[in-house]
């Protein structure tokens, strides 16, 4: 059943306008502050501060990497369904803000994900396959962040925004803020939800961020939902405008638009790098799968609201603005597929194969060297293995 | 007026042109006593030992840094980091705001980073709001990214029952996080320990807890000129044989070895001779040295001011009996702090915590010389 999304409203007095009721209480339409460069139609819209001009290649670019983007997510969605994967986080409706955050980081910045960022985890030129091994349980590590600036997957809601920052205050320290050098000068993009977005963890994130001017962007993909809690239920304000309370600039861009994500993200990033500080940039889209495979959204959102959702799909109205203006002539979107098509094939065969780990390693990176004590319960439990008849040496 | 004079010169700025010549920044001595170097056995404060410990790891390694409330202009709720903000500068010596969770993830994003935090909790109380970082961030972070992030990261601070702080401000965490795999956890008892063990625990890769005592902070201890080398480090996860006996073995960390000590004064006068043990390390534990005591003696007693369900001494129990059953000869004995929230009054405080008289008991129990408990005083 759908539960109330209306919220109690205080009444104008002496302490000022019920903000809420200035932002309204439902923001469908993103409310009048949102940062938009390519509407839900496809067509082109201006912006006083974040417009840029895209070159027909980094258009064709993001159109490729949302599509692909979309395919490892609903390629590994069909893999758990299959009992090839324990379970899978699903980014879909999610792509633009994605990858238009992941294609503005540099080199030299470093992203701080969730658990949902395959995207950014594409953009930072991970392998999917690692993405997989994951979430089907065989991998113990994950992927080396240092090698793609890409931190390894968080699922304590929230924390990741603390180590973000307290590597933003170390980049800080390494005198790489503010130099002026563009391949030397880096910035710290901390991703989380809105449901995160009421953590302890994160407001101390922020004020850390603000008291030390620490160069680190906080993106939330406010996709609406935090499992079944709609977003009414994690805040009476529009979630940007917390960071003026905080101390620093709040942005809230229209998440399914890749041309405004990529321009603010940038913008923001920038800004971190000059050494102005933290910027709070809210990318407002909608999750149109569920939290995760283990979850059932139908028994807590009305499909109407989907369906509404589903006429800003971030991927069909670049393909819209591609086509009306030309720039997918040479059946670039043909390739495209046909791309997806074989990078889906490749995830499903690879996933099959990833061997399960060796059962010693269990013991393993529990501290940086194997202490005597676990040694000896690593070489009991071995003995113990070997003595199965049969069992190999 | 010399601390006003300290502030103008220190905090990390280019030191002043007088005269054509760079004045020299007066950095006056960071510890609280002067420094004798005679060749006689000097004493040392164990607030010191830590002070001078942090002093010497940071001038070795540009990459450590302290972080906590209090730390820097206060010069340390407890004076531990006295004078390192005018050394070292606000970048290496952060003062926090009000934000446990806060700065224990921070510390363990700077880590993430290359760096190698020190980070102060007040006391260990208050690490209760950032132990989901000290332990799902600090210490599974290797694990989980098959050794791919290491956390060298030191969590230090106060850790038990200090003279009336109430419930809130006195519990003991040592069973909390030596339960942890991916942590070590420390307990120095004197100044030799103090200096030794946080050098090695900030040197060391892995997450650290490093459980002081705040009362034991003004005690005085001699240090030997080994001990003032700034190359001085204690290894982690060994005891030290404070006392050698053979009647009877106590275990003992933090400040309970002094009390274990003063108990084997008096058992000595009664004939028994007691073997006391400093863990100094909680985890890893040195089974090795406990279990080679007790195969001696064949008597343990356990002592720590902790609560007693699920302590330290229940561990040490039980890596005896699994280990050295058969060399037993009497149960073990296990003293604790009395299982209540720490109270206030001070009469009923000194009740909850284990005194000089409990640990001789114990120990006659154990030797079976045992007096009929009277009632407690």
């Amino acid at each position: 059943m759908r539960r109330s999304r209306t919220v109690t409203h205080a009444p104008d007095g002496e302490f000022g306008p019920d903000l809420a009721e200035v932002f309204g209480p439902r923001q469908s339409d993103g409310g009048p502050e949102l940062v938009q460069l390519l509407t839900p139609e496809g067509e082109r819209v201006r912006h006083p501060e974040f417009d840029r001009e895209f070159s027909a290649e980094e258009l064709r670019g993001f159109y490729r990497d949302m599509v692909l983007t979309r395919r490892i997510d609903t390629e590994s969605t069909a893999l758990q369904r299959h009992g090839e994967l324990g379970i899978w986080a699903q980014l879909l409706g999610q792509e633009a803000a994605q990858i238009g955050s992941g294609r503005a980081l540099r080199p030299q910045d470093f992203a701080f994900p969730t658990y949902r960022e395959h995207g950014v985890a594409w953009c930072r030129g991970l392998d999917p396959l690692k993405l997989l091994g994951l979430f089907r349980g065989v991998d113990q590590g994950s992927w080396d962040a240092q090698e793609h600036h890409f931190g390894n997957y968080t699922i304590v809601i929230g924390a990741q925004t603390l180590h973000a920052t307290g590597y933003a205050m170390g980049v800080q320290r390494d005198g790489a803020v503010g130099t002026g050098d563009p391949d030397r000068d880096a910035a710290v993009i901390a991703y989380f939800g809105d449901g995160a977005s009421s953590q302890g963890d994160v407001n101390e994130a922020f004020i850390f961020a603000a008291s030390y001017n620490a160069p680190v962007v906080f993106f939330c993909q406010n996709n609406q939902w935090a499992i079944s809690e709609p977003i009414e239920r994690q805040t009476r304000i529009p979630l940007y405008q917390r960071a003026l309370g905080f101390g620093f600039p709040g942005v809230r861009v229209d998440g399914n638009d890749v041309m405004a994500t990529y321009a603010v993200t940038q913008a923001a990033l920038q800004r971190a790098r000059e050494g102005s500080g933290p910027t709070f940039v809210e990318a407002y889209t909608y999750r149109m799968g569920a939290h995760t495979t283990t979850d059932d959204p139908t028994r807590y959102r009305l499909s109407d609201d989907v369906e509404n959702w589903k006429l800003k799909d971030p991927i069909a109205r670049l393909e819209a603005y591609l086509r009306r203006n030309g720039l997918v002539e040479d059946g670039f979107t043909d390739h495209v597929a046909a791309e997806a098509a074989e990078l889906g094939e490749r995830l499903r065969a690879g996933c099959k194969q990833l061997a399960d780990p060796e059962p010693l390693s269990v013991f393993d990176h529990v501290y940086a060297d194997l202490p005597p004590e676990l040694a000896e319960q690593r070489d009991g439990y071995a003995a113990y293995l070997a003595s199965f008849e049969g069992a190999q040496a | 007026m010399l601390g006003l004079m300290r502030r103008k010169l220190g905090s990390g700025d280019v030191p002043a042109l007088i005269g054509g010549q760079v004045l020299q920044r007066i950095s006056p001595a960071t510890s609280v006593l002067p420094r004798f170097f005679s060749s006689a056995a000097k004493e040392m404060m164990v607030r010191e030992a830590l002070n001078s410990a942090l002093d010497e790891e940071m001038s070795a390694d540009p990459k450590v840094f302290l972080m906590g409330e209090e730390v820097g202009e206060y010069q340390g709720a407890y004076k531990i980091s006295k004078g390192l903000l005018e050394k070292y500068g606000p970048d290496r010596v952060l003062d926090t705001p009000i934000t446990e969770a806060g700065f224990a993830g921070i510390g363990v994003g700077a880590a993430y980073h290359g760096l190698k935090p020190v980070v102060e909790f007040m006391t260990f109380n208050f690490s209760m709001q950032a132990i989901d970082h000290i332990i799902n961030s600090a210490a599974k972070s290797n694990y989980m990214s098959a050794g791919q992030l290491s956390v060298p990261i030191v969590f230090r601070g106060p850790n038990g029952a200090a003279a009336g702080v109430g419930a809130q401000h006195s519990q003991c965490y040592a069973a909390w996080y030596a339960h942890v795999p991916g942590l070590k956890v420390l307990s120095p008892y004197s100044s030799e320990d103090a200096r030794g063990l946080l050098k090695a625990a900030i040197r060391d890769p892995d997450p650290v807890v490093f459980l002081e005592n705040e009362l034991l902070y003004g005690e005085s201890f001699p240090v030997s000129a080994e001990v003032l080398d700034s190359s001085f480090c204690v290894p982690i996860g060994k005891a030290k044989i404070e006392r050698e006996g053979k009647d009877v073995t106590i275990t003992a960390f933090s400040k309970m070895v002094g009390f274990a000590l003063k108990a084997a004064e008096i058992l000595s006068k009664e004939g028994i001779s007691a073997e006391v043990i400093n863990l100094r390390s909680i985890r890893p534990l040195d089974r090795a040295t406990i279990n080679a005591s007790v195969r001696k003696t064949n008597r343990l007693v356990t002592v720590e001011e902790g609560f007693p369900q699920h302590g330290v001494g229940a561990e040490i129990c039980m890596s005896v009996v699994e280990e050295s059953f058969e060399y037993l000869d009497a149960p073990v004995e296990r003293i604790a702090g009395a299982d209540v929230p720490m109270p206030y009054a001070p009469n009923l405080e000194r009740m909850a915590v284990p005194q000089v008289e409990d640990i001789v008991r114990a120990a006659k129990r154990a030797c079976y010389r045992s007096v009929p408990l009277a009632a407690a005083a």
